[in-house]
């Protein structure tokens, strides 16, 4: 599998002061694969997916995306920050907390990557933005500030902006953990979109049905370390590990996608 | 009962106007400059290197922490004397006060970029801009609408602090009504008027500093 993954983390470790956050993770993502991360708080999952494109630096182990790869550890220099923006601009990451820009609208939060990273002509970043919005059912919200948006609009705008960098892959820091229950629904299903679309995606995530749902496979993660990993519904349908059932018996594990109830 | 005669006061207009016009333009010269110096030392305080810090903190705390008269004249009499250049009183008072302003700055400027969430720069480097592009496009633009009102209050106490060259002979409002109230033997309808120029430019200044303070509160 190693030798078609887009994305390879090898022996990963990362602690912050004396607390130990990841204790050597291996993860392997294909092409074209949707991985979901699991596991209770605290296990690590959030640290893993921001490893992946370094903002936040491993102590020790390797992290490989595309052809790009960086080794961390004792007698390793950390990479310059040139080396680091190239590196982050093919990889698209989406916040619990959106992080939108709040004094731009949303057509120019969405072109802000396109025209300060890739340098692209306004023009050019205008045309690629407003598909990028049209993609996730926001067109017609352009020209508003963040501030006039619901939560779920929030979201999708930031999926965009990430979009609109065109990345390899993608990463979700449990994109859906800060929403109202009634919007999350149109959020995952423009995630859905991509990962039919063949997007390369790592999820973190805390809606179990989702991740059996869209996810190719799960990793359940448990106080830095991977506890079980396998296919979705194998490994959220008949677990073999003792934690992993303990974690997942408190969630309904089936059972549809919540209702898409805005496109707009 | 004092017998309040304002009319004198007329015939030193062209003093007073001179002077209210070395104040004002000394206020700008002291403002520019110290929020240049105040940017750098906030700066260096944000400094990922520890000696730069240490050195912007020593900076901000010697002119925090001294009395602006205390500077004013050291850096008139006693800086020459160690540095051996001349300095004219102007010179020596500008510079006192741009420091001493920039001490001040520095830390608005500081409280402002610090107080924007992690999240913003998170989301510019994750798009892959440098560290220097989240500065200048995400999150200064959002710090300084924040600081503005705070900058403005700093800047109308540096205007009164102009006040204080007066000692070093720089021909200010202050110094010329010095004059004036010498000249006429009429101190009370002197230093009277003075007080209410200063006002006079002051308050509408700060009802500017107080809407833009409200616009703030309903924009968060």
């Amino acid at each position: 599998m190693s030798e078609t993954a887009k994305i390879e983390v090898r022996s990963l470790r990362k602690s912050f002061g004396s607390n130990e956050v990841l204790k050597g993770i291996g993860l392997d993502v294909a092409k074209g694969g949707v991985v979901a991360l699991i596991g209770p708080s605290g296990s690590g999952k959030s640290t893993l997916l921001r490893c992946i494109n370094l903002l936040v630096v491993p102590d020790g182990g390797s992290v490989r995306v595309g052809d790009t790869r960086f080794a961390f550890g004792e007698g390793t220099k950390l990479p310059d920050v040139k080396t680091l923006a190239r590196f982050r601009a093919t990889t698209g990451m989406v916040f619990q907390h959106f992080n939108l820009f709040p004094h731009m609208t949303t057509l120019q939060n969405v072109m802000e990557g396109p025209i300060t990273v890739r340098r692209m002509a306004k023009a050019d970043a205008e045309k690629l933005a407003r598909t990028q919005l049209a993609k996730v059912g926001l067109a017609e919200k352009a020209d508003q500030y963040p501030a006039t948006l619901s939560g779920g609009q929030k979201q999708r705008v930031a999926i965009a902006r990430a979009l609109a960098m065109e990345p390899d892959v993608m990463l979700f820091d449990e994109a859906t953990s800060a929403l109202d229950p009634e919007l999350v629904g149109e959020v995952l299903n423009v995630i859905q979109q991509l990962a039919s679309e063949g997007m390369t995606m790592v999820i973190v995530t805390h809606e179990i049905a989702f991740a059996r749902e869209v996810a190719d496979r799960v990793v359940f993660m448990r106080d830095g370390v991977v506890v079980e990993e396998g296919p979705a519904r194998q490994v959220i349908d008949t677990p073999r590990e003792a934690a992993t059932r303990a974690f997942l018996s408190h969630f309904h594990r089936t059972g549809a996608l919540p209702p898409a109830n805005a496109a707009s | 009962m004092y017998h309040w005669d304002f009319g004198i006061l007329w015939g030193y207009r062209w003093l007073f106007l001179n002077g209210l016009g070395v104040t004002v333009g000394f206020t700008v010269v002291i403002v520019v400059c110290g929020l240049l110096c105040g940017l750098i030392a906030a700066f260096g305080m944000l400094s990922r290197f520890a000696w730069v810090r240490a050195v912007a903190l020593v900076f901000i705390e010697a002119f925090r922490c001294t009395p602006i008269l205390v500077q004013l004249i050291w850096f008139y009499y006693a800086l020459p004397i160690l540095a051996g250049v001349e300095m004219t009183p102007i010179t020596a008072s500008a510079l006192a006060l741009s420091l001493y302003g920039g001490s001040f700055y520095s830390e608005i400027i500081r409280g402002g970029i610090v107080s924007i969430d992690r999240g913003q720069s998170e989301a510019g480097a994750a798009l892959g801009m440098t560290p220097r592009q989240t500065m200048t496009r995400i999150v200064l633009p959002q710090a300084i609408k924040r600081m503005i009102p705070a900058l403005m209050n700093q800047s109308i106490i540096q205007f009164k602090n102009t006040s204080l060259v007066s000692v070093l002979a720089v021909p200010d409002l202050v110094y010329q009504s010095q004059v004036a109230a010498h000249d006429s033997y009429r101190p009370l309808e002197t230093y009277t008027a003075v007080a209410l120029a200063y006002a006079a430019i002051l308050i509408p200044l700060t009802i500017l500093v107080r809407r833009g303070e409200k616009r703030m509160a309903v924009s968060e």
